[in-house]
């Protein structure tokens, strides 16, 4: 018998060719690695967000395979002295192991902590990029909508989470969950007596707890996850006004080989940053906290920083007790559940809100910069005011003990700041948004400010622009019309001075670009959207 | 870009891909015009083959990956060789965390900047343009798929519509399996907060009914009873109900604080105390024990000034005036601290009389 000669260089095109019979896969992949992406640093913010989930789940696998989540009390008897022969959970004695006793324990369980924190801080930053930019109007409130969900999610996912080690400082974290669902109206007590399973704390909740942070919570935003990046790819990235770029085209990089590949570099920034942050920045030290006890707690006792804005909101309420008949309303309800609720809620319907506010039913693929809508940033500013507001009064007390400010001065300036700065922080980013859209039409129809004085004839002293564009008979620019994107505002931005700084890595014999203006992308009028003062 | 669409679809301007003339690159442009992309620029960043700055650039990268492997190296060493078990004091394995951090660190950061240099500067420079097509599907699309699902929704509908034995059928044979799945959950969960015969909202650890119906001591948390003289005058003390397990978190609404006031604040309290119909009687001498669970989420409020005699709830900054029978005078309680009737037995330690008159611990809807 003759041997078959197997050609070694045909072979990936045979085993493409059998994997293309088998799943039609060569036009959609081709389309995959097309696709063009647009490209800008703001856009790479949900980008952290994802990626610190990836190091969540990773570090996340690990800890569930040292962590025993039950309340049993056990003696502790492991390596740190000062807690040996402590009665205590095994929830808390199993995290302790895990931070002594298991090699590089803590130092995953740190990651865990900090990609958490790092997880919620970059939803925020991202979707605070999302509203100042308009990102969510149609087409795509829906993902705006996921986005607010995700959030919620992570919320719960970070309370689960830091509750699991039952810790001095979790445990109170944990009694005050089950205040605030005491204090809703008929059912409070029955709810928390479920939850708990009968009395607080019980001997359930470690458990039920455990399986929603590890199984029920993840599955939920895995989940969301994969829809929020489906509609993005469906629906197609969003992209700033500038040359060439209109509302029915995406101009970028296609995805393979640049975009994918700069991706991936930016996961493993990300990854690094959070393992240089795990070894050099303890977080939740739990050994200092001890079990917890019902009858101990210490002062600086705070929640983790995205929780602090409903602990804020607590401290700030007044002791206003609804009685109806032989029944009651305790205060804690208010900021607890519906202050949470409908703050974590009300959001989500704000691009209908919105749509249905200015009769806007076009498709947006084009971002707005915050200054062309004023209104919108004043809202924002206003919110966000509102949350570091709640979020310092989260702190107050470690505030008053560090700057030796009365605790019940804190308190009431929170409760007064929570009233006047909201409106004044709308007051001030509306005229800031009008000034710079004033400067940026100024710019348009005179010219960018040179610093050149000239003394005319008669006496007079004027400052010499420099058109950005062509000029009429007498040497004056002719307006500009405004274009939605940065405009020149100093000489140099217009190629009066090349760039003085070589970067790292930049190529020294690399030739000076041509300047182009940003303020007059050559664009035709007809698909551009037209970009209004933003005040209706 | 208007013309993009039009060039797209153009198939004048398609190309045969089986064409032994065409490059690698008119094949990928090909597949561009399908897809609706137009390459603008696509351009090496660098002018000729080998350039300096080229060459300097690759050198730069080839040393990230070389200190990404230093790093994952040294994360490796010092993973396997520093001494890493925990011993009180100052020891080497205090650096053990941190160096793992620092290397993997390094090393993570490494490789992320030797990617993105890679992409950002060896990579050419593009700039594409793909169409977006937005707005809905063809309008006959739209057409067809609604009266498809009209079709299914007739099919379904006026078949139940025509056959109302079918109808009360489904109604009858699907509802109690939705609830079949409901049942375990609700029933499993759901827990009668009021079913005892001590309801648990209302009983503490110090209730005789938990001690055989005897007056239940007060105790430190080691369960040691407490005499009068052991707390000294303005000083305070946690106690615990003195029964099996009084001082664990099986009681978590039990630890009360006893306070052995000074004269004068003693008789302050005494008046107000003897003023009001719950804590009548409840001091004993001039010692006054209150709950220590606050009334407004159910934190310790453990921080006692002596000096204005007021107790500061540490998580939510309400104070509560211990001579005006713990009446909350700043932050969100609204309810004062329940008062523990106080007594001394034969053998001379302090008992509580009765439980708390009160409801300890945080407000809820139908607390009398």
């Amino acid at each position: 018998m003759k041997r078959r000669k197997v050609d070694l260089q045909q072979a990936p095109v045979t085993a493409a060719k059998g994997v293309d019979e088998r799943f039609q896969a060569a036009t959609p992949l081709r389309a995959l690695l097309n696709k063009v992406f647009p490209d800008h640093w703001s856009f790479l913010l949900g980008e952290i967000a994802l990626f610190s989930f990836i190091i969540l789940l990773l570090t996340g696998v690990f800890l569930t395979l040292f962590f025993d989540p039950s309340m049993k009390e056990v003696p502790y008897e492991g390596s740190y002295s000062a807690l040996r022969g402590t009665m205590m959970s095994a929830a808390y004695e199993s995290s302790l192991n895990l931070s002594f006793e298991v090699r590089g324990g803590l130092f995953m369980r740190q990651m865990h902590h900090w990609a958490a924190l790092l997880f919620m801080a970059s939803i925020v930053v991202h979707m605070a990029r999302i509203f100042f930019t308009g990102a969510y109007r149609k087409p795509r409130e829906a993902n705006w909508a996921i986005g607010m969900i995700l959030f919620l999610l992570g919320f719960l996912a970070g309370f689960t989470g830091y509750s699991l080690p039952d810790d001095g400082l979790s445990g109170t974290g944990l009694r005050i969950a089950s205040a605030i669902m005491l204090s809703i109206p008929v059912v409070g007590t029955w709810l928390s007596a479920s939850i708990f399973g009968g009395e607080f704390p019980g001997h359930l909740i470690i458990g039920r707890f455990y399986i929603a942070h590890v199984l029920l919570i993840p599955g939920g935003l895995l989940a969301l996850i994969s829809v929020h990046l489906g509609l993005v790819f469906k629906q197609k990235h969003t992209q700033w006004p500038g040359p060439m770029r209109t509302n029915t085209n995406v101009v970028g990089e296609r995805m393979f080989p640049r975009y994918a590949l700069k991706q991936g570099g930016f996961f493993m920034a990300v990854f690094g940053t959070v393992a240089l942050m795990a070894g050099l920045f303890q977080i939740n030290p739990i050994w200092l906290f001890g079990p917890y006890r019902a009858s101990e707690v210490s002062s600086a006792s705070q929640p983790d920083w995205y929780v602090m804005f409903m602990d804020g909101l607590v401290r700030l309420m007044p002791n206003w007790q609804i009685y109806i008949g032989d029944y009651s309303i305790p205060p804690l309800f208010w900021p607890a559940v519906v202050g949470l609720g409908a703050l974590t809620t009300g959001p989500i319907f704000w691009p209908w809100i919105e749509a249905r506010k200015t009769g806007d039913k076009r498709i947006h693929n084009l971002l707005e910069r915050p200054r062309d809508n004023p209104e919108r940033v004043g809202i924002g500013a206003m919110a966000f005011t509102f949350f570091i507001i709640a979020t310092l009064s989260g702190g107050n007390d470690v505030i008053a003990d560090k700057f030796h400010i009365s605790l019940n001065a804190m308190t009431w300036a929170g409760r007064i700041g929570m009233i006047v700065l909201p409106p004044l922080a709308y007051f001030i980013s509306v005229r800031i948004c009008l000034g710079l859209q004033q400067h940026d039409r100024e710019v348009l129809a005179h010219g960018v400010e040179t610093g050149i004085i000239r003394r005319l004839p008669n006496g007079q002293f004027v400052e010499v622009h420099q058109p950005l564009g062509p000029v009429d008979d007498h040497g004056h620019p002719i307006p500009l019309e405004y274009g939605g994107w940065v405009v020149p505002k100093k000489m140099n931005r217009v190629g009066a001075l090349a760039p003085a700084v070589k970067g790292f890595f930049f190529p020294v014999e690399k030739p000076a670009e041509a300047p182009v203006s940003p303020g007059m992308p050559p664009v035709s009028g007809d698909d551009r959207e037209e970009i209004t003062s933003g005040r209706k | 870009m208007t013309t993009l669409h039009d060039d797209a679809t153009d198939a004048s301007k398609a190309v045969d891909v089986n064409d032994p003339r065409l490059s690698r690159f008119d094949i990928v442009k090909e597949g561009l015009r399908r897809d609706e992309i137009e390459i603008i620029t696509y351009e090496s960043q660098f002018q000729g083959k080998n350039s300096k700055a080229e060459k300097r650039v690759v050198r730069n990268i080839a040393f990230l990956f070389f200190i990404a492997g230093l790093g994952a190296l040294a994360f490796l060493g010092f993973y396997i060789w520093w001494p890493w078990r925990f011993e009180l004091g100052e020891t080497l394995s205090d650096f053990y965390t941190p160096l793992l951090g620092i290397s993997l660190g390094i090393s993570l950061f490494a490789v992320g900047f030797a990617i993105l240099a890679w992409a950002k500067k060896l990579l050419p420079h593009e700039v594409s343009i793909q169409a977006r097509h937005d707005g809905g599907s063809p309008s006959d699309e739209q057409k067809i798929t609604g009266q498809t699902m009209m079709f299914v929704a007739d099919e379904l509908g006026n078949g139940v519509q025509r056959r109302p034995l079918l109808k009360g059928a489904i109604g009858f044979g699907l509802a109690p399996i939705g609830l079949v799945a409901a049942a375990p959950l609700i029933g499993g969960l759901i827990e009668n907060p009021h079913k005892d015969e001590l309801p648990i909202m209302y009983t503490t650890g110090f209730n005789p009914g938990k001690n055989g119906g005897n007056p239940v001591r007060l105790t430190r948390e080691d369960g040691s009873p407490i005499r009068p003289e052991d707390v000294s005058t303005g000083g305070q003390m946690t106690v615990f109900p003195g029964i099996p397990h009084g001082a664990t978190n099986e009681y978590a609404d039990s630890p009360t604080l006893l306070i052995h006031l000074r004269a004068d604040d003693a008789q302050a309290t005494r008046d107000a105390a003897e003023a009001d119909r719950r804590n009548k009687g409840s001091m004993w001498g001039d010692y006054v024990a209150y709950s220590k669970i606050c009334t407004h989420a159910g934190c310790p409020a453990s921080l006692y000034e002596q000096q204005t005699n007021r107790l500061l709830c540490p998580c939510h900054q309400s104070q509560f005036l211990i001579t005006r029978n713990a009446q909350p005078i700043f932050g969100p309680a609204t309810r004062r601290l329940p008062m523990l009737p106080l007594g001394v037995d034969d053998e001379g330690f302090f008992v509580a009389t009765s439980d708390f008159k009160d409801t300890v611990g945080p407000d809820f809807w139908e607390r009398p």
